[in-house]
C-alpha cells in the first residue's frame, strides 16, 4: 500500500517520461484556464473588495453572447471573419453594459456593506445571469466560432523522450493570449492614470474618494475589464469544449487558485492557477486510480487547504500582522 | 515627600508584576528595547511617552498578545517568557483598548456578560436546557454585571447594541467589560482619548474609585499629562522603545530627558 | 396599539433574561404553535404538508445549523450540504445495520457523525479566516460528495448508487418509507425541529452563544477576555454540523424518501447560505424566514402561470425562477442587508410606537 502511494507513481513517471510530459502539459493548460478565471476575480477584488462569485457565469454568459450574435448574423446570411469580429465587438459591448448595470443596480446601493453581503449580492447576479442566459440562449451546449476568429485547431505532435507528446494548437494559442493579456493588465495597472486610481481604491475607498477619484467610474472600468477577461476565457475554453453552463463548477476552482496566490496578486493568480492545474492532473493521473478515480473534484481544494495551513496569506500576499 | 520612591513603596505593598529587560521587534523594526519596570499591588501606574514610543506594544506584551524576543515577565511571583492571552486573562489581567474593541453586534449587557465567561462553568448540556443550574448561574452573574452597570451609570443603554452608542459611552462599556472579569491588574490603553472634559472627569472618578474601593491595580497609558500627573502613583516614560524615566509624577516632571522628549531638544 | 409593553415590569433578572420578554411575543409564539400543530395538519392539503411544510421545516433546521456557524460565530462555510450528507448517510447506515432500534434515535445520532466530520474540517479555522476558510469548507463539500459517490459501502453496494429509505415506525405508526402519510411525517419533523430550535435558542442566549458572538465580533478582544479560540470555534463547528446532519437525515428519511449523492451538491450549500443571509445573520427567527422565502417563493412562481392560464413552458418557468430569485436576493440585500429578521424587528418597533413615528 505504502509502495503504491509513495514509490510506484514516481517509478511510473521516470519510466514513461513522455506520459509525464503530456500530463504536465495538460495540467498547465487547465491551469491557464483557472488562472484566467482567477484573474477576473483578482481584478474585481483588488479594486472593490468584492469577492465576485459571478465571474464564472460571466465567462459562460460572454461566450454565449458571442456565439449568439454570430448565429444571428449568419441567419441573416452574414458570416465569416468579419461577422465573427463584429460579434466579438458586440459581446464586449454587452459586457460593458453589464458592468454599468452591476455598478448602478448592485454596487452603488451596497457600497458600505460588509464583504459577505456583497459576496451574496454577486450570487444574486449569478442567478440572474443564469436565468437570463438560459431564457435568451437556451440551455443546450453550443459550438465556439473558433475558426472564424482565426484560432488554430488541430494538434502538434512532438517526438520526445521516446514517445509522442501531443499539444493542441488551441492550447498553445490560449497560453500565448493569456500571457499577452497579463502583460497588458500589468502595464495598465502600473503605467496609466486609471491604473493608479485603481490601486488607490484598492487600498482605501474613503481615501481615494477624498482625493477626487470617482469610485463609480472605477468600478465600471474594473467590472468591464473583468468582463473582457471573462470573454477571452470563454472563447479559449469554448474552443476546447462546448459553451454551456457546466463551467459554473469549474469557476469554483478559481477559489483554491486565489488562496494559493493571494486574493490581490495578479502574478499570484497565474502561478496559483498553474500549480493547481498541474497538481490536479498529476494527482488524478498517478494517484487517482488508488482511490477509485475522480479525485480531481476535490484535490485542488485540499492542496490549497494544506498550503494555507503553512502560509495563511497565500504565495504573494503580505504577511498578516495583527494589531490592536 | 522627601524620598518619594520609598514612600510609595511602603504604602503600595509588594510587586505584582515585574517587566525585566524586555525587547520586542517586528522584522527589522524595534518596538521595545530592553525595558524594565515593575507594578506594585494597589497602585496606579502610568505609562507615557510620545506617539510610537511602544506603550501599546508594552501592554500587548504584558497580556500575552505579543511574545517578547528577550526578557522576562514576572507576574504574581511566576516568571514566564511567553503566555497565551487567555492564560493572562485567567490569571486576572484585564484590559481595554486604544481603539474601542467592543463586540459591536452585541448589547451592552451581553458585552459585559462576556467578561464573566471565565467564571461561568456550566457546560453544553445545561446550556442547552437553560434551566436549573445554568439559569441560576446566569442570574448570579447577571446580578454582578448589574452592579457594574450601576457603578458606571449605564443602566439606560443596557440593551442597546454597542455599535450604536456614542464613543464616550463605548469606552465606558469597555471599562465595564474589563471590570466584569474582576481583574487584579487592569490595563487601560488611553481610556480618555477623544473625550471631552466632562467625560474625562467621569472616567477619572471611575478609575480612582476602582483603585481606592476595590483595590484594583491599574496600569494606564494616557496622553493627557494633567490627568496622568493627578491620577497616578508612579510613571514610566518611554521614548522610541527605550525607558527614559521612572518615578513619581513630580520626579518625572522634573526629569530633563522627559522634557527633551516632549518638547524637543533645545527648547 | 396592541403591541405595547407598557406596564410589563420585570421583577427579577430571570424574567428579564427570558428569550421572549414581551407578553405579546409569547402570545404570538403560542398562536404560531397552535397553527403548526393543529391547524395545518387538520386543514392542510397533502401538497401543503409534503411539498411545502416538511421541506420548509427541514431547510429551516439546516439554516439554523449554518447560522450558528456563519451568523453567530462568523465562520463562512460553503460545505453545509456535505455535512447534511454525512447525517443522511450515517442515519441510513445505522438504520440498515441495526433495524431494531427506533429510526428517530438514529436520525438524532447521525448528527454526532456530522459533528465529528465538521470538527475535523473546522480545525483549519484557527489559522485561516474569511473567504480563505470558505476554501476549507469547499474542500469538505467536494471531498464528502466524492465519498458518497465512490465509497459503495455507504450506500450498501446498491447498484443505483442511491440510498433508499426503509419503512420504519414510531409507536406502531409508519413515519418513514412509502407507507408513511404526510401528516405523520409532518408531525415527526415538526417535533424534531421545534425541540432543536428551542435548544439552539437556549445555547445562543447563554454563555456559549456569547462566546461565539465575541469571537465573531472581535476575536482578539475575545482572547483577552479569556476565551480560547480553537475550542470555541470547534464547538461552533460541532453544534452547527450536528444540526445540519440531523437536517440531512430528516431530508432523506422524511422528505425525499430516497437520495442520490447529487442531492447534497454545492447548490444546496448555496441555497442554505442564501436562506441565512436573506433571513438574517445571527437570528434564529431569520433562519425560518429565509427558508420560507427561498423555498416557498419558487413554488409560487412555478404555480403562477398555470393558475393565470398562461401557456409558459416548464423550462422557461424554471429559468424565470432563477432570474426572479436572483433579483430578489439583490433586492432584499439592498433593502435590508441585515435580513428579514431585522425588517421584522423594525416593524415591531414601529408597531410599538404606533401611531406616532417615534
Amino acid at each position: 500500500m505504502l509502495y503504491n502511494i509513495f514509490i510506484d507513481p514516481f517509478v511510473q513517471m521516470v519510466q514513461m517520461p513522455d506520459l509525464l510530459v503530456q500530463t504536465l502539459w495538460e495540467g498547465l493548460v487547465s491551469g491557464v484556464l483557472y488562472a484566467l478565471i482567477a484573474l477576473g476575480f483578482v481584478l474585481i477584488f483588488k479594486a472593490s473588495g468584492v469577492f465576485n462569485f459571478a465571474q464564472g457565469i460571466m465567462v459562460v454568459f460572454s461566450a454565449l453572447t458571442l456565439v449568439g450574435f454570430y448565429a444571428k448574423f449568419s441567419s441573416w446570411g452574414f458570416s465569416g471573419h468579419a461577422a465573427a469580429f463584429l460579434a466579438l465587438l458586440l459581446a464586449a459591448g454587452v459586457m460593458l453594459v453589464l458592468a454599468m448595470l452591476v455598478e448602478r443596480v448592485v454596487l452603488r446601493p451596497l457600497v458600505t456593506q460588509p464583504d459577505i453581503i456583497l459576496f451574496m449580492a454577486t450570487f444574486g447576479i449569478t442567478y440572474v445571469l443564469i436565468g437570463f442566459g438560459e431564457i435568451v440562449f437556451g440551455g443546450d451546449p453550443k459550438q465556439m466560432i473558433a475558426n472564424e476568429l482565426f484560432l488554430p485547431s488541430g494538434s502538434v505532435d512532438i517526438e520526445m523522450l521516446g514517445g509522442l507528446v501531443s499539444l493542441q494548437k488551441i492550447d498553445i494559442a490560449a497560453a500565448v493570449i493569456a500571457s499577452l493579456m497579463i502583460v497588458g493588465l500589468a502595464l495598465f495597472f502600473q503605467k496609466t492614470r486609471i491604473g493608479r486610481a485603481l490601486r488607490a481604491v484598492a487600498d482605501s475607498h474613503k481615501a481615494a474618494l477624498s482625493v477626487g477619484i470617482s469610485l463609480n467610474q472605477i468600478w465600471v472600468i474594473v467590472w468591464f475589464a473583468a468582463g473582457l477577461v471573462a470573454l477571452v476565457t470563454g472563447i479559449m475554453w469554448g474552443a476546447r469544449s462546448d459553451v454551456s453552463f457546466a463551467l459554473e463548477i469549474v469557476a469554483l476552482k478559481a477559489l483554491p487558485v486565489l488562496v494559493l496566490g493571494g486574493f490581490t496578486s495578479v502574478p499570484g493568480a497565474i502561478v496559483g492557477g498553474l500549480i493547481i492545474g498541474v497538481g490536479e492532473k498529476l494527482g488524478e493521473f498517478y494517484w487517482g486510480p488508488l482511490l477509485g478515480g475522480g479525485i480531481e473534484s476535490w484535490l485542488a481544494y485540499v492542496i490549497a487547504l494544506v498550503f494555507l495551513l503553512y502560509r495563511p496569506q497565500g504565495l504573494f500576499g503580505d504577511k498578516i500582522i495583527e494589531r490592536i | 515627600m522627601s524620598g518619594p520612591k520609598d514612600a510609595v513603596g511602603e504604602t503600595m505593598g509588594e510587586t505584582l508584576l515585574a517587566v525585566d529587560g524586555v525587547s520586542l521587534g517586528f522584522g527589522g523594526v524595534k518596538a521595545i528595547t530592553d525595558v524594565s519596570f515593575d507594578i506594585r499591588k494597589g497602585e496606579i501606574r502610568a505609562i507615557i511617552g510620545p506617539n510610537g514610543a511602544g506603550k501599546t506594544s508594552m501592554l500587548n506584551v504584558i497580556n500575552g498578545f505579543y511574545h517578547p524576543q528577550q526578557g522576562r515577565i514576572t507576574y504574581k511571583g511566576q516568571t514566564r517568557s511567553r503566555m497565551r492571552p487567555y492564560q493572562a486573562a485567567s490569571q486576572g489581567i484585564a484590559r481595554t483598548f486604544q481603539n474601542v474593541a467592543l463586540f459591536r453586534g452585541m448589547s451592552t449587557l451581553d458585552n459585559i456578560m462576556v467578561g464573566r465567561t471565565l467564571r461561568m462553568h456550566r457546560g453544553l448540556f445545561w446550556q442547552m436546557l437553560r434551566f436549573g443550574p445554568a439559569m441560576r448561574e446566569e442570574i448570579d452573574h447577571r446580578r454582578h454585571v448589574e452592579d457594574i452597570i450601576d457603578f458606571l451609570q449605564i443602566e439606560a443603554i443596557r440593551k442597546t447594541p454597542v455599535g450604536k452608542l456614542p464613543y464616550g459611552l463605548q469606552k465606558r462599556v469597555e471599562l465595564g467589560r474589563a471590570l466584569a472579569m474582576e481583574p487584579e491588574l487592569l490595563l487601560l490603553d488611553e481610556p480618555m482619548a477623544g473625550m471631552n472634559m466632562e467625560e474625562k472627569e467621569d472616567m477619572c472618578r471611575y478609575i480612582l474609585d476602582l483603585n481606592r474601593h476595590f483595590g484594583t491595580t491599574i496600569a494606564l497609558i494616557e496622553h493627557d499629562i494633567g490627568v496622568v500627573m493627578d491620577l497616578s502613583d508612579r510613571v514610566v516614560v518611554l521614548e522610541y522603545g527605550h525607558k527614559i524615566a521612572d518615578g513619581t509624577p513630580e520626579e518625572v516632571k522634573a526629569d530633563p530627558k522627559v522634557i527633551d522628549a516632549y518638547l524637543g531638544v533645545g527648547h | 396599539m396592541f403591541y405595547r409593553e407598557t406596564g410589563q415590569f420585570k421583577q427579577n433578572y430571570a424574567a428579564d433574561s427570558a428569550v421572549f420578554p414581551i407578553l405579546q411575543d409569547r402570545y404570538g409564539l403560542a398562536i404560531i404553535m397552535v397553527i403548526a400543530f393543529v391547524a395545518i395538519p387538520m386543514f392542510g392539503s397533502e401538497f401543503l404538508l409534503a411539498s411545502v411544510m416538511i421541506p420548509f421545516l427541514i431547510l429551516s433546521l439546516g439554516a439554523i445549523g449554518l447560522n450558528i456557524l456563519v451568523g453567530y460565530t462568523g465562520l463562512l462555510s460553503l460545505g453545509t450540504a456535505g455535512f447534511m450528507g454525512v447525517g443522511a448517510y450515517a442515519a441510513y447506515k445505522l438504520s440498515t445495520m441495526f433495524p431494531q432500534v427506533n429510526i428517530l434515535v438514529w436520525i438524532l445520532c447521525s448528527g454526532f457523525f456530522a459533528a465529528g466530520i465538521g470538527v475535523i474540517f473546522g480545525l483549519p479555522s484557527l489559522r485561516i479566516k474569511g473567504f480563505y476558510l470558505a476554501v476549507a469548507t469547499l474542500a469538505a463539500q467536494f471531498f464528502l460528495q466524492w465519498c458518497f459517490v465512490r465509497v459503495a459501502w455507504l450506500y450498501n453496494y446498491n447498484p443505483s448508487g442511491a440510498i433508499e429509505v426503509p419503512g420504519r415506525t414510531l409507536f406502531g405508526i409508519a413515519i418513514t418509507g412509502p407507507m408513511a402519510t404526510p401528516v405523520n411525517r409532518y408531525y415527526v419533523v415538526l417535533g424534531v425541529v421545534v425541540v432543536m430550535t428551542l435548544i439552539a435558542s437556549n445555547i445562543v442566549h447563554g454563555r456559549i452563544g456569547r462566546t461565539w458572538m465575541a469571537v465573531r465580533d472581535m476575536d482578539i478582544a475575545a482572547q483577552l477576555m479569556g476565551i480560547r479560540l480553537l475550542p470555541a470555534k470547534l464547538l461552533a463547528f460541532a453544534v452547527s454540523s450536528f444540526y445540519c446532519g440531523v437536517a440531512g437525515a430528516l431530508m432523506v428519511f422524511l422528505w425525499l424518501g430516497a437520495a442520490e449523492p447529487s442531492a447534497f451538491d454545492i447548490k444546496l450549500s448555496f441555497l442554505l447560505l442564501f436562506m441565512v443571509i436573506i433571513g438574517g445573520l445571527g437570528s434564529l427567527i431569520g433562519s425560518f424566514m429565509g427558508a420560507a422565502l427561498i423555498h416557498i417563493l419558487p413554488i409560487f412562481i412555478r404555480a403562477l402561470p398555470e393558475s393565470l392560464g398562461l401557456p409558459v413552458a416548464a423550462a422557461t418557468v424554471e429559468h424565470l425562477t432563477y432570474l426572479i430569485v436572483g433579483a430578489l436576493i439583490i433586492f432584499f440585500l439592498i433593502v435590508e442587508p441585515h435580513g428579514l429578521a431585522r425588517l421584522w424587528q423594525i416593524t415591531k418597533q414601529k408597531l410599538r410606537v404606533w401611531p406616532f413615528p417615534y
